[in-house]
């Protein structure tokens, strides 16, 4: 349609806006890769010094137990354990009920209970974890404080408060997972008889075994991570505690702390930054983790 | 093909360089631009520039209500304040991006390189004092020295022991870095203690009173301002915790809060924590907000602890 | 009759954890809302704070979250789309591409606590810009944009193959049929994704307690001229969102009716997410119509 005369001049024009959008793009991908590395060196750098520069020596700082900067003594393993414990406790309350939580959706009451529960759910994502930590602080506390024994606050409060919040990840990809099975397989186990309990049991969560599994890890990882709710109900002791309703700390809440409070380039400061390297290792290790699942799952 | 890569290395290049000027660009404005030929004779002479003070959450109320004032009077002046805590306070003035750095302890406790801490000036602008609080139920009214030794070590766990109540003793504690806790171990107890464990720790004076307030047998300690009846100041050694009693050196257990600047301040600087020191200040701004005044005190200390009539 | 009893049984149990989420839900809404908003009015939430005296508001906290939120924005969209579109239209597929995604991955599972330390390493303290509101917003891009890079991608892959080949047959460039045929497409999904991911900047607290700061220096809402440090519009000075004042009042709050403010601050606060959830719906859905009617 074009003559040949105009040819060269819209190749001119088409390789221009080539450039712009390819140029463009590629320095916003080029952004993420800065600060991506940009992330991991810094952390790292201030990370390390605590061993390299202050010559804390790495095995103390994983394995000791006595956190004790006035006396120069830097085990932080009450926090990484603290950590740990949270996070996993956590996912083994929240597991169940998101798992609950999307059967009611797909397969219990599809028709309604995904308009019920979807927005819930939602809902529970949105709310800030300021708010969560308020609520837990205010109602939480006090109920664990009159009902067992112990002060209120403590693990189990601060595992409580993060098991609503990783609620909704897990939920959402357990629902995602169940709504994207076959319908044949459903069928295939009805029509053999099976109650929907047995075709529950027996199909249904075995094939979406390892998505809800990913699920579980992402809601982990967000647990691990969480800060400011936990600081509010933990407690805060640096001692790994013997009872659930015993105050404990976790790497988030010790850096939350303490952060502010210290001199930056001092042994203790560094020591906080050695723990968010921590917590930023433990981000790969999450990730790789659901990588690994999902390529299981997709075998 | 290679235009094309020299084209994205341009663009990085140009992105760089222009992150730099970002951060070049605000060196520049953030740095006060003082105007060095008017001296700060009176209040009246025009001041101008701009102050950034940071650190401390415990004296930025102060500073921020003493900085408005201090605006509307030399209009030419503005004074920003931030938080961040004592520690940022302190590495920021030391690293040059603020003026003014709060902080609740004296710097050579905080900082790990004496020739920085030696390089900042002190400001002494208020006193703040610490009385150790109980839950009203616990009925105890006044502890010894060593009393409150042995229930923060750990050696005393029930207010029986102490004629109260026969009642566990939860110690709500504040963390190893916070300066309210170094300054009531100092002075209070008198000896460094460890975190005992099932203690519970906060940083915040507001958490801390709620627990206190809330939690059956809770032992704590808070800054005057934040006492009223939701809970019960004891007496320490006999001594109601009261700010005549500090004031005349009869209560021990207080600190100064401090505004440092590196080398000698600026003029700009100086004329405000020139008018720091003012009564108009002293006895107001400081006193409502629930410090209590440093140029009212009878006593000084010095960095080491050593007090002086 | 085992299996039956063992289904009823089963069925009940799910039911009634699916039952607990939605009380816990109603539960916490209903005490958020229920002390909050007896204290919400045009006062609350238009004047200063208070320090030490009763009857302070939230006004300049709600100003800021706002604010924020668009600096934040400004930032985010441009870079997210970019990545996002190179992503979808540009990437091939190798090592390369595997590995940014792998970097976006990584990105939006960091703790928000690593995100702001390192915002007050390198852009409070290395690169000066102090405790502000850009210190805030630059932290805010690096959790938003993975997100974005993540939605504009789907968005562009959604998008029918026909019409992209159509806008080849028409001897369109590359980036003419980006910007005048796909993205016109893909714009209700990247709306709506937005909208979800500027939620989360209101929530957000544990960041920008190292970069935005915690406090709010007295503001003149008659200056508008954002070169000046009194002015609302100023990016460079500190300010204290919604979130971080709920933080502060909870932990440090000297007024008497501190409790109050802070549920108040929430119910604020979880009415603008539930604003925002719906807003985005609404938004998405508007557009889709829009765009797949006779324009």
């Amino acid at each position: 349609m074009k003559s040949n005369q105009d040819t060269p001049l819209l190749l001119r024009k088409h390789r221009t806006e080539e450039w712009i959008g390819r140029g463009y793009t590629t320095i916003c991908v080029l952004f993420l890769i800065v600060i991506i590395i940009s992330i991991v060196y810094f952390v790292a750098t201030k990370g390390i010094s605590t061993f390299a520069i202050d010559h804390v020596s790495l095995s103390e700082f994983l394995f000791g137990s006595t956190w004790s900067p006035d006396d120069n003594k830097f085990g932080a393993l009450p926090f990484i354990y603290g950590s740990f414990l949270t996070s996993l406790l956590a996912a083994l309350i929240a597991s169940p009920l998101s798992v609950c939580a999307a059967l009611f959706m797909t397969e219990i009451v599809p028709n309604w209970g995904k308009k019920v529960l979807q927005p819930v759910v939602e809902l529970l994502a949105g709310i800030p974890s300021v708010v969560y930590g308020f609520i837990g602080l205010s109602i939480l506390v006090p109920f664990l404080r009159s009902t067992f024994p112990g002060q209120g606050i403590g693990v189990a409060a601060g595992a409580i408060v993060l098991s609503i919040m990783i609620l909704p990840t897990i939920t959402s990809i357990a629902t995602d997972a169940l709504s994207a099975l076959p319908r044949n397989l459903k069928e295939a186990s009805y029509g053999l008889g099976a109650t929907r309990w047995q075709t529950i049991y027996g199909v249904i969560l075995p094939t979406v075994l390892p998505s809800v599994l990913t699920g579980v890890v992402l809601g982990m990882a967000r647990a691990f991570g969480e800060a400011l709710a936990v600081q509010m109900v933990i407690g805060n002791a640096p001692h790994i505690p013997t009872s659930l309703f015993e105050s404990a700390s976790t790497l988030t809440s010790v850096i939350t702390l303490n952060m502010s409070n210290t001199v930056m380039g001092s042994v203790q400061n560094n020591a906080l930054w050695s723990m968010a390297m921590i917590l930023m290792l433990m981000t790969f290790v999450f990730v790789f983790v659901v990588r690994l699942l999902e390529r299981r799952h997709k075998l | 093909m290679k235009l094309k890569k020299s084209f994205l290395l341009t663009l990085t290049l140009a992105f760089a360089v222009s992150l730099a000027a970002c951060g070049n660009k605000d060196n520049s404005s953030g740095s006060t631009t003082t105007d060095t030929t008017n001296k700060p004779t009176s209040e009246t002479t025009a001041l101008s520039g701009s102050i950034l003070a940071s650190g401390s959450t415990a004296l930025q109320p102060l500073v921020e209500q003493v900085g408005k004032k201090f605006m509307d009077k030399n209009t030419g002046v503005s004074i920003q304040v931030q938080g961040g805590g004592s520690g940022t306070g302190l590495t920021q003035v030391s690293g040059g991006q603020v003026q003014i750095g709060n902080s609740d302890v004296f710097a050579s406790e905080k900082m790990k390189d004496e020739a920085a801490a030696k390089e900042l000036v002190d400001h002494q602008v208020a006193v703040v004092a610490i009385a150790a609080v109980t839950n009203p139920e616990v009925g105890v009214t006044n502890l010894t020295k060593q009393q409150l030794v042995d229930i923060f070590t750990g050696k005393i766990t029930n207010w029986k022991d102490v004629g109260g109540k026969d009642q566990a003793i939860v110690i709500v504690n504040r963390p190893s870095s916070s300066g309210t806790r170094a300054t009531f171990e100092k002075f209070a107890l008198g000896t460094k203690t460890e975190d005992l464990k099932g203690s519970i720790q906060e940083d915040s004076s507001g958490t801390v009173k709620k627990l206190v307030t809330e939690t059956p047998g809770a032992i704590g300690y808070l800054a005057l301002s934040y006492l009223d009846d939701k809970v019960k100041a004891v007496q320490y050694e006999g001594v109601d915790a009261t700010v005549d009693n500090v004031v005349s050196g009869k209560y021990p257990v207080w600190a100064y809060e401090h505004m440092y600047t590196k080398g000698e301040p600026d003029a700009t600087t100086k004329a405000f924590l020139d008018y720091f020191m003012t009564d108009e200040v002293q006895n107001g701004d400081v006193v409502e907000l629930g410090y209590i005044p440093a140029s009212k005190m009878q006593v000084k200390r010095d960095e080491a602890g050593n007090v002086t009539k | 009759m085992k299996p039956k009893a063992a289904d009823k049984l089963a069925t009940g149990i799910i039911v009634f954890f699916a039952l607990l989420i939605v009380a816990v839900l109603l539960g916490m809404l209903g005490f958020i809302l229920f002390r909050g908003l007896s204290h919400i009015d045009w006062h609350f939430l238009t004047s200063e704070p208070q320090t030490i005296r009763e009857g302070g508001g939230i006004g300049p906290q709600l100003f800021n979250s706002l604010y924020l939120l668009i600096l934040t924005m400004i930032i985010t969209i441009p870079l997210g789309l970019g990545a996002g579109i190179y992503m979808a239209e540009y990437a091939k597929p190798n090592r390369l591409t595997d590995a940014i995604r792998l970097i976006v991955e990584v990105l939006s599972s960091f703790p928000s606590i690593v995100v702001g330390l390192f915002g007050l390493l390198v852009v409070v303290q290395q690169f000066d810009f102090g405790f502000s509101l850009f210190s805030g917003a630059i932290v805010l891009t690096i959790f938003n944009m993975p997100l974005m890079v993540r939605v504009t991608e789907q968005a562009f892959r959604s998008v029918p193959k026909e019409q992209k080949e159509a806008g080849l047959a028409m001897g369109l460039s590359k980036w003419k049929i980006i910007t005048s045929i796909l993205f016109p497409v893909a714009l209700p999904i990247i709306v709506t994704g937005t909208i979800l991911a500027a939620g989360r900047v209101f929530g957000e607290a544990a960041a920008l307690l190292f970069t935005a700061g915690m406090t709010t220096p007295h503001i003149n809402f008659s200056d508008w001229n954002p070169l000046h440090a009194a002015s609302p519009l100023n990016p460079f000075r500190p300010a204290e969102t919604l979130a971080v004042h709920i933080w502060k009042v909870n932990s440090e709050g000297l007024a008497p009716d501190a409790i109050q403010i802070a549920a108040g601050a929430s119910a604020v606060l979880v009415i603008m997410v539930l604003v925002f959830n719906l807003l985005a719906r609404w938004l998405g859905r508007a557009l889709y119509r829009k765009f797949t009617s006779i324009k």
